[in-house]
């Protein structure tokens, strides 16, 4: 990581009853980076803290290489925001709201409408554009709350949660927008949500807060190896009476611990193994040809934020059953 | 959801549109001081209903309409008969039509900053350059330039009508200047009140009633006791009772020091020192204001 897109030094957030942010030391890259925590984890703290909004109780931080404390008013100049809850009048249109905000951030009059057709054009909102923001739909709300992060086009931008309240192809346009913010835009992000598997999808690197404490930080391939589970289903058949316990023997054989999925949905008919990598797959695959069984679903399993925050590797191993 | 993209097909068919993509913006960044000076104005124009939809133009234009009327007739009226002077005078027309004033504020303050809370578009607005005073600053003074415009434009009615009656011309200049300075500081007052009780709470709708209440009640309170006092003969009671609402306090200060005739019961305005007070109160209210509102928004922030 050659360059320093945020960094922080252990930064702290106290207040009168909770310490939301607990000297949390963490750098960030170019790129899309996601920024994964419980609600309360102490995400909407650190982005004020980084727009210069908030002051630390401790501990410094740095934005395009600006420090926070001193230098909001240029930071914000170079950075787009986008919020978590509603934030659009209802009765003007896309345009004029987008053009204001654009204005906003400095842009003159001419560049200010020219970037704002432009920014809702790329986020996706077309004719509609011209009439009033009330009527839209949750998503192209969305949408226009991304477009008055990105019309002055930042170096940076902050999204807050921004597939909430989305539906599963909402949030996939969501998310493949926020990819190309990145890749065509030649914007960063951060970008906030509760559910890792999603920012798995679309981040090059994840970091993970719980209780104002850094958890982890590291680029999503990393987290991916070392945390993809794979949930295996097989059938019986009348050579193998019991098609699970034999797929579970058949890998124990080959040296891969496997774990019953109880507590899952068709507990006792799933098993759990952590897949170390392609042959993982393939030796699944394998194994339960050769045994002559059918093979209902191999799926990775979405984890859980809570399983990340299982702080040791450990304690995941124990879990989840690990290749020995 | 997404349209076909127009294309272009006057030229014949070698002309196109092509996406070219994301474009980046190299042009200038005009900073705090113009993103200021932009939300003054679109708050002015939006203090008219200009840049907003059709519904929202009615009221600010009729009540404008409607102060500037009494004053069209009363030209009218001057020119005919020929009189010596206007009916009213320039110090006067406020405090006459201080109910349709009441009326503008109360609509006004409201979706100025009651809308920006919410409908929570405040935090949009302190991510990027501007600071709270620079949102603090641009909506009061764009309030207070709409509240001056709807007072000051009647006053130049009359003054124009009274120079087309050929009044005297010296006597006239010296009235419409007092009135100027009178609306001016009514302007701040009436606009300083009018946000602090409107930015307090995001409903529009109590936004209005809570204005109405302030600057209405506390006239309606005032002078009954101004009136009672009067009867009672204290009239030194009088004028410390005017104090206590926004009218009454512009109605003090522009009859101790504007020349203008009181309307408190017995026509008797507060002496200089009294006024004195009065020009002390109105100021301090003023800056009050102001430090209310720094204070609320530094606490909406993000």
């Amino acid at each position: 990581m050659d360059v320093t897109v945020i960094a922080t030094e252990s930064l702290s957030k106290r207040f009168p009853r909770v310490t939301a942010l607990d000297r949390l030391s963490v750098d960030v890259g170019p790129g899309v980076t996601g920024l994964v925590g419980a609600n309360g984890a102490g995400k909407s703290t650190l982005i004020k803290i980084l727009l210069g909004l908030s002051p630390a109780t401790e501990g410094r931080a740095e934005v395009l290489g600006l420090d926070v404390a001193t230098k909001g008013a240029d930071i914000r100049e170079r950075v787009g925001y986008m919020p978590e809850h509603d934030c659009l009048p209802p009765d003007v249109s896309a345009t004029e709201f987008v053009v204001h905000m654009a204005r906003m951030s400095g842009l003159p009059p001419t560049a200010a409408r020219e970037r704002t057709a432009d920014t809702l054009r790329h986020v996706g909102l077309y004719e509609e554009r011209y009439r009033p923001i009330g009527g839209y739909s949750t998503g192209m709300k969305q949408r226009v709350k991304l477009a008055q992060a990105l019309v002055h086009d930042p170096q940076l931008v902050f999204l807050d949660e921004p597939t909430n309240g989305l539906d599963p192809v909402g949030r996939d346009e969501m998310l493949g927008l926020i990819r190309r913010i990145h890749t065509d835009f030649g914007i960063s992000v951060l970008v906030t949500s509760h559910l890792l598997g999603e920012l798995e999808r679309t981040c090059d690197h994840v970091v993970v807060v719980d209780g104002g404490k850094l958890l982890r930080s590291s680029s999503t391939t990393d987290f991916t190896q070392t945390t993809t589970t794979l949930a295996i289903e097989v059938t019986d058949t009348d050579e193998h009476p019991d098609g699970t316990r034999a797929v579970r023997d058949a890998l124990h054989a080959r040296g891969v611990t496997v774990q019953d999925g109880s507590g899952l949905p068709g507990a006792g008919h799933v098993l759990l193994l952590t897949a170390s990598g392609e042959e993982t797959y393939d030796l699944v695959r394998d194994v339960i040809a050769d045994l002559g069984l059918g093979l209902v679903r191999m799926e990775q399993r979405r984890h859980h934020i809570s399983e990340v925050f299982k702080d040791s590797d450990a304690e995941r191993k124990e879990a989840v059953g690990h290749g020995n | 959801m997404a349209t076909e993209q127009p294309v272009a097909t006057a030229a014949g068919d070698q002309t196109r549109i092509h996406n070219i993509g994301y474009r980046n913006y190299d042009g200038p960044r005009l900073g705090r001081a113009y993103a200021r000076r932009s939300l003054y104005s679109q708050s002015l124009r939006g203090a008219y209903g200009l840049g907003r939809s059709a519904k929202s133009k009615i009221l600010p234009m009729l009540l404008f309409v409607v102060m500037c009327l009494p004053a069209a007739i009363m030209v009218a009226v001057a020119v005919a008969t020929k009189a010596n002077d206007l009916p009213l005078d320039y110090t006067r027309y406020a405090i006459v039509l201080q109910a349709v004033i009441s009326l503008y504020v109360a609509s006004q303050a409201p979706q100025s900053v009651s809308r920006d809370l919410r409908f929570k578009t405040v935090p949009l607005y302190f991510s990027r350059p501007i600071e709270t005073a620079d949102y603090v600053r641009a909506k009061y003074a764009s309030l207070a330039s709409a509240l001056f415009i709807l007072t000051a434009a009647p006053l130049l009615v009359l003054y124009v009508g009274a120079l087309l009656a050929e009044l005297d011309f010296a006597d006239q200049t010296k009235g419409f200047a007092q009135g100027l300075v009178s609306v001016a500081l009514l302007s701040l007052l009436f606009a300083g009140l009018g946000l602090v009780v409107a930015s307090v709470t995001p409903r529009r709708g109590f936004g209005i009633a809570a204005v109405i209440a302030v600057l209405t009640i506390t006239y309606g309170a005032v002078s009954t006791l101004q009136a009672i006092a009067d009867v009672q003969g204290s009239t030194g009671a009088v004028a410390w009772i005017g104090l206590f609402s926004p009218i009454t306090l512009i109605d003090g200060v522009q009859s101790a020091f504007l020349g203008a005739t009181s309307a408190f019961p017995g026509g008797v305005g507060p002496s200089n020192t009294e006024g004195a007070v009065y020009v002390l109160v109105t100021l301090g209210l003023i800056a009050g204001a102001y430090g209310l509102l720094m204070r609320r928004y530094k606490k909406v922030g993000l």
